[in-house]
C-alpha cells in the first residue's frame, strides 16, 4: 500500500495546479481515489458517515453486469463458429468472444473517459464515476460487428451532449448509454440493423439456412401479412418449440442481437442482484415490466398480424426489453425521481417500447426509444407527483 | 388524553459506548464561556463589557434584532474575555467564575396570578426564554411572539442519548412548573412527546398537557417528527419547541427566579474512558474533565450526539442546550480500495456492503466520510429516513437554486436541519444537507423579516 501511495505523492507535483501536466489532475485525483477512500472526515452536519459512495453504487451495478457481460461474449463465439459451420469449445467461444468484445470496451473507455477528464480539467472538479457503468453498457448494447470508430463517435456524442452540456453525472436529462445507442442507431443504421452485423462470419463459409438476422427483425417482416397468412409460417416457426427464436432460446439468450442483451435469465439475475443490494430501483423493473406484458397482452388480444400474435411473455424475452428494464430504465439521474413517478415512468417506458416495436417495424429497437422518451417525460411525472404533495399542504393551510 | 404514533421510517444508529449510570460527580471550572454560535439567527449584541462584574442570570449578550432575546451568564463573577473572529465577530463571552454562584434575583412568579405578558417577560429576563426555540427557522424564541401550540420533547432515541428518567431524577417540581408556565404562553395546547419504550415520567403528564407517546425509530426523538405527527406546521404559524431535559432550567426561573443551566450531562462514545453521567453548568470550561475521562489521542470530541451535535475543542467549554457528550475517533486515514471490499465490517444503512448481515452489531465509527462530494445521483434515498409528508431531494434543489416560493410550497416551514441528519450520514454523494437547509433557512427568515 505505502508503495502505492508514495506513486501518487511522487506524482502529485507534477499535476497540480502549477505542475507541467495540469490537465491529467483529473486522472490523478480518480486513480487515487479509486486505490485509496481519501482521509477526509466529516467538518459540517453528522459526525459519521455511511460507508457507501457513489464509487461503490457503480461498482454494484458492474458486478450485476457481469454475468451478461461473460455470458454474450460466449455467444458471441458459439454464432460465429455456428456460422461457419466450425466446431468449438467453450474456451473457443470465449477466447473469439473476448477478442470482439474487449477492443470495444476499452475504445468506449477511453473516449468516453477522455471526454470526462478534459470536461473535469475544465469545470475543476472530480471525475465523476458515472461513466464507469455506462462505459460498459455501450459496448453490451452494440451489435458485434460495428466498426470501433463508430463506437467511439456515439461514445463521444453520448457524453458531450447527453451528459457534459447539462453539467455532467447528475444533470443530464437522457441516459448517456442509450443516447450513444440511439446516435449510432440514427447515424449508421446500416450497422446498427439489418442481418449483417449482429453475428460475425469472417475467416469461413457460411452454412447452409445461416440467417443473420435478430428476432426483432424478423418479425418485423411480418408486419401487414395478416394472421395465419402461408408466407410468414417459416418465420413464425422459428418461434414455436423447435426453433432459433423459441421461448427457451430467447430467456437462456441463445440468439443473435446486441452483445449483453440476449439472456434473460442472466440479466434478471443482475435485477435481483441489484434489487438485493437496494442499488437498482424494484418499482421501476416491476412496474416496466407490467407495462410491457400489459401491451403485449393487449395486442396478442386483438392481433391482426403474427407480430401481435406473439406470446406475451415470449415478446418480452425478446430484444433488448429485459436488458432495458434491469440497467438502462433504472438509471436513477434519468429516471423519474418520485416513488410514485417511478411506477408511472417505469409502466408507460415497458408499454411505449413494446407498442413502438409492434407498429413500426423499422424501429425494431422500440425499448431504446421508449426509455429515452420517458426519460424526457419524467420530470413531468415528477412535476405531478410533486404538485399533488404541495396541494396538500395548500389544502391543510385552507382548513388551518 | 393521549395520542400514540409509530414511527416507521428511520434508523436507529447503534453505536458503542452508552453512558452507564454512574455519577462521574460535579464539574466545576475556573472560567466559563457562552457562545453566540450555539443560536443560530441571532445577531449577538453585548450586554457586558470586558471586566464588568455579572451575576447569573445576567445579560452578556442579546438579540440585535430582537432586544427581548436575552443570553445570560451561567455563573457570578468578572468577565474576562470577549473572543472574537474575523470581521470582530463574536465567538464567544468568557466570564471567570467566583468561588460561589451569586444569582440576579428575578423574584419568583406565581403563574396562575400572572398573565401572558408577565410570563413572558419573566422568562426573557431571567434567561430561560433561550431555551425555547421557535419554529420555522429553528431560532431562540422571542418572547413577545405567540406560538400556535407548543411541543415538548422527552424521546431520547439518538445515538448514545441519555436516559431522561435518570437526568430529570430530583428535579420534578422544576419540571412541574416549567410545563404550568409553558401552559400559560400559549393559547393553544402544550404537547409531551413521550418514548413507549420506557416507564412515562409522571412529572410530565401534568394536568394541561397533552400527552403523546412515539414508538419506532429514531427520528422519532426529533420534535420536528413529532410537530409532523401531531399538528404539522402551515405558512404563518410559530410553534415553539422545548427538550423535556431542559425544563428545569425554566421551572427554577419561575420558581425562585434564578437561571441555573445546570444538566446531568451524559459522557457517551467509544474514546469516553469514564461513561457516566456528570452535573455540570452550561459552558463550564472542559479541558480538566475531557483530560480525565476522554482518551484524547486522535478523538472528536461532540457536544450532542453524533447526528447533530457540534464538535468541540478538547479543551473548550460545554455548547448551550446540550446534554450529552460524545467522544469518537477522527477517521482520518485512508482505506486502500476500501470501496470494492466485501466490507462485512462495515457500517451501512443499506445492503451494499456485508455488513447489514449483522443488524444488531454496534459499531464504533469514526468521523471518516468515506468517499468525496458528488452531484445528487441516488434517488429515493433520503425518504427513508425522513418521516414527513415531504420531497427531501425536491426541497433542497428548490434551497440550492434559492428559490423561495418553491421552499415554502415544498414544506420548508417543517424542517430544520436537524430533521436532514439521518439523511445525510446515508447519503451517497455526501452532500451536505443539515448546511443546505440551514442556508435555506436563513435565506427564508431574511426574506420574511
Amino acid at each position: 500500500m505505502k508503495f502505492v501511495q508514495n506513486i501518487f505523492d511522487q506524482t502529485r507535483p507534477l499535476v497540480e495546479k502549477d505542475g507541467k501536466r495540469n490537465i491529467l489532475y483529473p486522472l490523478h485525483n480518480a486513480l487515487e481515489t479509486m486505490a485509496f477512500v481519501p482521509d477526509h472526515t466529516a467538518h459540517s452536519g453528522a459526525h459519521v458517515r455511511d460507508a457507501i459512495d457513489l464509487k461503490r453504487t457503480m461498482v454494484t451495478v458492474i458486478f450485476a453486469m457481469v454475468p451478461a457481460l461473460l455470458f454474450g461474449m460466449w455467444n458471441i463465439g458459439r454464432l460465429h463458429y455456428g456460422a461457419i459451420g466450425l466446431d468449438s469449445t467453450l474456451l473457443d467461444n470465449f477466447l473469439f468472444g473476448a477478442l470482439k468484445l474487449l477492443p470495444l470496451i476499452i475504445v468506449t473507455y477511453a473516449a468516453g473517459l477522455g471526454v470526462e477528464i478534459f470536461f473535469s480539467w475544465k469545470r475543476n472538479h472530480p471525475v465523476n464515476e458515472g461513466f464507469l457503468v455506462s462505459g460498459l453498457l455501450i459496448p453490451l448494447i452494440m451489435p458485434v460487428d460495428i466498426p470501433l470508430w463508430m463506437v467511439a463517435a456515439s461514445t463521444i456524442f453520448a457524453v458531450l451532449i447527453g451528459k457534459e452540456v447539462f453539467g455532467g453525472t447528475g444533470m443530464n436529462l437522457l441516459n448517456p448509454a442509450l443516447t450513444a445507442r440511439a446516435f449510432a442507431f440514427f447515424a449508421y443504421p446500416t450497422w446498427m440493423s439489418g442481418d449483417q452485423v449482429w453475428i460475425n462470419t469472417s475467416g469461413g463459409d457460411i452454412v447452409d439456412g445461416y440467417s443473420g438476422a435478430t428476432a426483432m427483425g424478423d418479425l418485423a417482416t411480418t408486419v401487414g401479412q395478416g394472421l395465419g397468412n402461408p408466407a410468414t409460417e417459416t418465420v413464425m416457426a422459428q418461434f414455436g418449440p423447435e426453433g432459433t427464436y423459441s421461448l427457451m432460446n430467447a430467456f437462456l439468450g441463445l440468439i443473435p442481437g446486441s452483445i449483453g442483451e440476449t439472456s434473460a435469465l442472466l440479466i434478471l439475475l443482475g435485477g435481483l442482484f441489484l434489487i438485493f443490494k437496494g442499488v437498482g430501483s424494484w418499482r421501476i423493473m416491476l412496474s416496466f415490466f407490467v407495462g410491457g406484458l400489459v401491451m403485449a397482452g393487449i395486442f396478442n388480444a386483438f392481433a391482426v398480424n403474427e407480430f401481435m400474435g406473439l406470446n406475451p411473455i415470449h415478446q418480452l424475452m425478446l430484444g433488448g426489453f429485459m436488458f432495458g428494464m434491469v440497467f438502462m430504465a433504472t438509471d436513477p439521474v434519468s429516471a423519474a425521481q418520485t416513488e410514485t413517478g417511478k411506477y408511472i415512468y417505469g409502466f408507460l417506458a415497458g408499454f411505449f417500447g413494446i407498442m413502438i416495436r409492434v407498429f413500426n417495424p423499422a424501429y425494431p429497437e422500440g425499448i431504446m426509444l421508449a426509455i429515452l422518451f420517458m426519460n424526457v417525460m419524467a420530470p413531468l411525472i415528477d412535476h405531478y407527483v410533486v404538485e399533488a404533495n404541495i396541494k396538500r399542504r395548500e389544502k391543510r393551510l385552507a382548513n388551518a | 388524553m393521549s395520542q400514540s404514533f409509530k414511527i416507521r421510517k428511520g434508523y436507529d444508529l447503534k453505536l458503542v459506548g452508552a453512558a452507564a449510570q454512574t455519577d462521574l460527580g460535579a464539574v466545576s471550572a475556573s472560567t466559563y464561556a457562552v457562545s453566540p454560535l450555539d443560536f443560530p439567527g441571532i445577531t449577538p449584541k453585548l450586554a457586558v463589557k470586558a471586566g464588568a462584574q455579572v451575576k447569573a442570570g445576567d445579560t452578556l449578550f442579546f438579540d440585535k434584532d430582537r432586544p427581548e432575546v436575552k443570553i445570560c451568564s451561567p455563573v457570578s463573577g468578572e468577565v474576562a474575555e470577549v473572543k472574537r473572529g474575523a470581521k470582530r465577530k463574536i465567538l464567544a463571552v468568557v466570564v471567570l467564575a467566583d468561588s460561589e454562584v451569586a444569582y440576579a434575583d428575578h423574584g419568583a412568579l406565581d403563574v396562575a396570578k400572572a398573565d401572558r405578558s408577565e410570563v413572558a417577560a419573566h422568562l426573557a429576563n431571567t434567561g430561560a426564554g433561550a431555551f425555547i426555540t421557535s419554529r420555522p427557522y429553528g431560532v431562540a424564541a422571542s418572547m413577545n411572539e405567540e406560538p400556535r401550540d407548543i411541543f415538548v420533547n422527552a424521546v431520547h432515541s439518538g445515538p448514545l442519548a441519555g436516559d431522561l428518567a435518570y437526568q430529570l431524577a430530583g428535579k420534578e417540581a422544576e419540571v412541574a412548573a416549567a410545563l404550568n408556565a409553558l401552559g400559560a404562553l400559549t393559547t393553544g395546547k402544550v404537547y409531551v412527546s413521550q418514548a413507549d419504550d420506557v416507564a412515562p415520567l409522571d412529572c410530565l403528564s401534568g394536568e394541561g398537557v397533552v400527552n403523546a407517546t412515539f414508538s419506532g425509530k429514531h427520528p422519532k426523538g426529533l420534535v420536528g417528527t413529532q410537530i409532523a405527527q401531531i399538528a404539522p406546521i402551515n405558512k404563518g404559524e410559530v410553534v415553539w419547541t422545548v427538550n423535556a431535559v431542559d425544563l428545569p432550567v425554566i421551572g427554577r426561573a419561575v420558581l425562585n427566579g434564578q437561571y441555573a443551566p445546570e444538566y446531568k450531562v451524559a459522557v457517551t462514545g467509544s474514546k469516553a474512558t469514564n461513561s457516566g453521567y456528570a452535573t455540570m453548568l452550561q459552558g463550564v470550561n472542559l479541558a480538566a474533565f475531557n483530560s480525565a475521562n476522554i482518551n484524547l489521542d486522535n478523538t472528536r470530541v461532540i457536544a450532542g450526539d453524533v447526528l447533530t451535535g457540534t464538535q468541540m475543542d478538547a479543551e473548550g467549554f460545554m455548547a448551550f442546550g446540550k446534554s450529552q457528550i460524545t467522544a469518537i475517533p477522527e477517521g482520518n486515514q485512508t482505506e486502500f480500495f476500501g470501496w470494492v471490499l466485501p466490507g462485512f465490517g462495515k457500517f451501512s444503512t443499506n445492503r451494499a456492503f456485508w455488513g447489514w448481515l449483522f443488524p444488531n452489531r454496534k459499531y464504533d465509527l469514526d468521523t471518516n466520510m468515506h468517499g468525496e462530494e458528488r452531484a445528487f445521483v441516488v434517488t429515493g434515498e433520503y425518504d427513508k429516513f425522513i418521516p414527513m409528508d415531504i420531497f427531501p431531494q425536491q426541497l433542497l434543489r428548490a434551497i440550492l437554486i434559492g428559490d423561495i416560493e418553491k421552499m415554502e410550497k415544498l414544506g420548508i416551514y417543517e424542517v430544520l436541519p436537524e430533521d436532514f441528519a439521518l439523511a445525510e450520514v446515508a447519503c451517497t454523494s455526501k452532500l451536505p444537507l443539515q448546511q443546505i437547509v440551514r442556508d435555506g433557512l436563513n435565506d427564508l427568515r431574511k426574506e420574511m423579516m
